[in-house]
């Protein structure tokens, strides 16, 4: 597990009043209505640390993650990397800052050419910045190649030969060649199964520890994201409603939906007493988001100001806060166990 | 402090004829690759009321196995198959391809975990059903309406009598979902089978979809194999479980002995490499060794021997038997006594 | 603790590279279609070798004598033998449909893979196509050369503006769908140029489907050429061209009908041929497959 990170100095990245809304046209171009898939998220991620992202459909977790990288430009907002404002960099500027900031995808058989063979994917990302001589190249790919678990036969494979587990080994190579200093894994895992994504997670973590790497770690599998994260940070139709250090999250969640989620999260124990917290309805649509707390139509702790009034971000406690009007401050307790 | 887990208990009467038995059942596929045995002598049986889950990784057979009871694959001419599935003291393998007809729909249900290639995108939600329940069911077009309109609000979908105009772009994913589930209800089976339903929906929704199906399960006491690789889940709601790889059945117990004392290596690592909710999160995660082989390359002796930290010699030379054990457990291990002895799944606290 | 022992399982059965050949041969529709094309390309290239007379040879003794030992395919109006003419015009025929399909998958691919990739220039440039595509083929063939005179390079060009635009609507498509899957995308986030992304990862997804169609535009420009000619608007005589051969048939067409039969007869096998091998192509490049499901 990463240690904790030291919190000195500015953070690696800092995202302040993210927004990324979606314009709906009608035939003539019109606009008629916004998706507001991002609404006014920040947060922000220390050197080597691990942020979690998670959240249901149309949260916005990957627009996110997206929007950091500038995949998708957004509407509003500012992503601080290293001290650079992204928005304002030109597009030689932003393909230099590329090198640091990375992505690892979720589909491992549409991450990767499938007519180009490992080896030529994984070496382009060194032609595209002009990194290393032609033959230094084929040596920094097999490095990389052998630090993620791969043997040197597989540079000249095409993907198809591979099982996904690999694949995302090869995506997670293609990330690193170029010495990033922040990865956004969006899904990275999902799409693995149970004992190949344990291969990955340890993979990842260790990784982590020897590049002091950070994560931005979206997923919507709490168990994993318990696992490899810091902190964590829920959302919701596109709104962050709570952040915390991950210990203190799941043992005193701040947010009725936090609380919801991880209540219904299928433990695999069947003795398990289970205290199932119900939300009714579905998932509202983003075109057409609830008025005041976004969470209210599926709040069980609903109170009238809830459907009115848009609740800011509360602090609970030292580096956890909650968007709920219902949430206090804790009293100052005794210093936590260690 | 354990509390019963809120399932329904097993009929206590072994005499009673199960529902479905599979007696060594063989699927193969011919492929541009020669014959592909998908499915290798599968065996396990169901009895009504029952929730019984199949769980697996890619690759080992689960889904097949469900689809071959229904013969979903026969279109295709390319599917042989062997052993038999016995619904009710009838071989299914061997009646005429016609005669499936007869159990689709209004003896076996099934639900579909893609979504979107499941329900046809361009009837409304209403035709479909109407369309199902009027394929088994001759009655008039009104009260098979009517009978739709009921089969909504069973599964919990709110205004159903607006909701049957809708055609399927319009409703979420969770929704998709329980008018699939109304669709295989649709004929009152005495059989549903459930592959991976909840794969694609949120964590929410997924626990209103499984509690969905306990009710249902419970109330019409119909049998239910439930097809999922999430362990979570087959806590939730099963009764008993069945653990394949690679096309064989390696472990079958009832679900709380199955989690307590797994018997088989590959199910304790599955369990171990879940990353608890109470786990120290220092740890490394618990990781099977190796990949699963591929269909084409089944290795000799016990499938799993390569990947295993309890094999020997015996092992990877002689194929391990079901064997039967008490309590209803199954196992196909030389060494399952040693498994369960060295087998705290969770760390002791 | 577990070793974390990568025992990475070894590559899957794979594709090859030798198995595409080897599917390629495998599809009978292929080989079927390939043989007739080959045929008549051999006939086109060996012209002189198979035939003792020249195309241009005038024995007016001779003149439209029905098909006999000496004349496999007897004698048109100027008593030139029919089958060399027939298989010289094969060397016109397939020569300048070869060209036209070649670069109207060339010009295709241009148009669709930019169309594809920014928004703006796929409104211009699929409005143009639109307005081509309206016409049928042969009155808008007919019109370009009007305007333009009978000439073989017209002849292509003419042609050429009218199979392009459906090829780049093909590769548009096909360029549509690549460019939403994940590994394009990859590539942006590490940085590759629009250029590169265009040229080096989305063309080489798009190129089956195209030489698919390009198979089928060469069979539709042999008919159209075959057309322009008959009515006279093509490959300018005396050079012979199988529409030209028709052409010269019409008036006799009741008393000498192997003047039409001869022509007529090699079109068509052109066309199956062609057709057969794009069908086959089609379907060992971009197969249904069934998959063995898990």
């Amino acid at each position: 597990m990463s240690a904790e990170p030291a919190n000195d100095a500015a953070p690696l990245l800092e995202v302040h009043g993210l927004k990324k809304y979606f314009p709906v046209t009608d035939a003539l171009g019109r606009v008629r209505a916004e998706v507001k898939a991002v609404d006014d998220v920040s947060f922000r991620i220390a050197a080597g640390e691990t942020y979690g992202l998670v959240g249901e459909s149309g949260c916005g977790k990957s627009t996110t993650g997206r929007a950091l990288l500038r995949l998708i430009e957004p509407t509003a907002g500012a992503v601080i990397f290293e001290g650079r404002d992204l928005n304002g960099l030109s597009r030689r500027d932003l393909r230099e800052v590329r090198r640091h900031l990375q992505m690892v995808f979720q589909d491992p058989y549409s991450s990767l050419n499938p007519r180009k063979t490992v080896g030529a994917s994984i070496k382009e990302a060194l032609t595209i910045h002009g990194i290393g001589s032609r033959s230094g190249r084929k040596e920094m790919v097999l490095e990389v190649l052998a630090r993620v678990g791969l043997q040197s036969e597989h540079y000249d494979r095409l993907p198809h030969e591979f099982s996904g587990g690999q694949r995302q080994r090869i995506g997670l190579a293609r990330a690193l060649i170029l010495g990033p200093r922040l990865a956004v894994c969006d899904e990275s895992v999902s799409a693995l199964d149970v004992s190949v994504q344990s291969q990955i997670i340890n993979l990842l973590m260790r990784i982590q520890r020897e590049e002091r790497l950070s994560y931005l770690f979206i997923a919507h599998d709490l168990s994993v994201v318990r696992h490899i994260s810091n902190r964590i940070g829920v959302m919701y139709l596109g709104r962050l409603v709570e952040e915390a250090p991950t210990d203190r999250l799941f043992s005193a969640p701040g947010h009725p939906y936090t609380q919801a989620l991880i209540s219904a999260i299928p433990v695999p124990d069947p003795t398990a007493k289970r205290q199932r917290i119900a939300l009714t309805g579905e998932i509202p649509s983003p075109l057409n988001p609830p008025s005041g707390c976004v969470f209210h139509t599926r709040c069980p702790l609903a109170q009238p100001q809830c459907r009115t009034i848009v609740p800011e971000r509360r602090r609970i406690a030292p580096d956890h806060f909650a968007a709920c009007h219902l949430a206090e401050a804790e009293p100052a307790a005794a210093p936590p166990a260690a | 402090m354990s509390a019963v887990a809120e399932t329904v208990t097993p009929p206590a009467s072994a005499a009673a004829a199960p529902l479905l038995e599979l007696d060594e059942l063989v699927v193969r596929f011919r492929t541009e690759n020669g014959l592909l045995t998908a499915v290798d002598g599968v065996s396990f049986g169901l009895q009504s009321g029952e929730v019984l889950g199949v769980v697996g990784e890619s690759g080992c057979g689960k889904s097949v196995t469900a689809q071959a009871i229904l013969r979903l694959y026969d279109e295709t001419n390319l599917v042989r198959y062997g052993g038999a599935v016995t619904f009710r003291g009838k071989n299914l393998l061997k009646l005429p391809r016609a005669a499936m007809v007869d159990y689709r729909g209004p003896r076996i249900g099934m639900v579909f975990q893609d979504l979107s290639s499941s329900i046809d995108p361009v009837y409304t939600i209403g035709f479909q059903l109407v369309e199902t329940i009027l394929a088994h069911q001759p009655m008039p077009p009104r009260e098979a309406e009517a009978k739709a309109v009921d089969l909504l609000r069973l599964t919990g979908i709110p205004s159903p009598e607006r909701r049957i105009n809708d055609y399927p772009h319009q409703i979420s994913g969770g929704m998709k979902q329980r008018v699939m589930i109304a669709l295989a209800l649709a004929c009152e089976p005495e059989l549903l089978i459930a592959d991976e339903p909840t794969t694609a929906l949120d964590v929410t929704i997924q626990a209103q979809i499984l509690e969905l199906l306990t009710d249902i399960n419970r109330s019409r006491a119909m049998g239910v194999i439930m097809i999922t690789h999430d362990l979570g889940v087959v806590a939730e709601i099963c009764t008993r479980v069945v653990v394949m790889y690679l096309g064989q059945v390696v472990e079958e117990a009832p679900v709380a002995a199955l989690f307590a004392e797994p018997r088989h290596p590959y199910t304790q690592g599955l369990l171990r490499s879940i990353p608890a909710l109470d786990g120290d999160r220092a740890q490394e995660l618990y990781v099977i060794p190796g990949t699963v082989p591929s269909l084409l390359a089944v290795p000799a002796g016990c499938r799993f021997a390569a990947r295993c930290p309890y094999a020997d010699a015996q092992c990877r030379t002689e194929a391990p038997p079901l064997e039967v054990l008490r309590n209803g457990r199954k196992v196909r291990c030389w060494h399952h006594e040693v498994v369960a002895a060295t087998g705290e799944v969770r760390d002791v606290g | 603790m577990a070793s974390t022992g990568l025992t990475i399982a070894p590559p899957r059965p794979s594709r090859r590279r030798g198995q595409t050949l080897r599917r390629l041969l495998g599809s009978r529709m292929i080989v079927l279609g390939g043989a007739l094309i080959t045929l008549l390309v051999l006939i086109a290239v060996f012209a002189p070798l198979i035939s003792p007379f020249g195309p241009y040879e005038m024995v007016v003794q001779q003149r439209l004598k029905p098909p006999s030992a000496l004349h496999w395919f007897g004698t048109d109006n100027f008593g030139r033998d029919l089958f060399t003419r027939i298989a010289y015009g094969a060397r016109v025929s397939l020569g300048v449909s070869f060209t036209v399909a070649l670069l109207s998958v060339a010009i295709g691919m241009l148009v669709g893979l930019y169309a594809a990739y920014f928004p703006l220039l796929d409104h211009v440039l699929m409005r143009i196509c639109d307005a081509l595509m309206a016409f049928p083929s042969i009155l808008l063939a007919i019109a370009i050369m009007a305007a333009l005179g009978p000439s073989m390079g017209n002849v292509i060009l003419a042609l050429v503006v009218v199979f392009a635009p459906s090829l780049a609507r093909t590769v548009r498509s096909a360029a549509l769908v690549v460019r939403e899957q994940t590994y394009v995308e990859a590539m942006r986030s590490l940085g590759a140029s629009s250029l590169r992304i265009i040229w080096l990862h989305i063309a080489p997804n798009t190129l089956s489907p195209a030489i698919t169609q390009g198979t089928f535009v060469f069979a539709e420009a042999i008919i159209v050429e075959a057309a322009l000619s008959f009515l006279g608007v093509g490959v300018p005589p005396p050079a012979p061209s199988w529409g030209g051969i028709l052409f010269d048939g019409k008036v006799a067409i009741f008393t000498a009908w192997w003047m039409t039969v001869g022509p007529g007869l090699f079109i068509i096998l052109a066309v199956l041929g062609l057709n057969l091998s794009g069908d086959g192509l089609r379907d060992v490049l971009d197969p249904n497959t069934v998959k063995a499901a898990k």
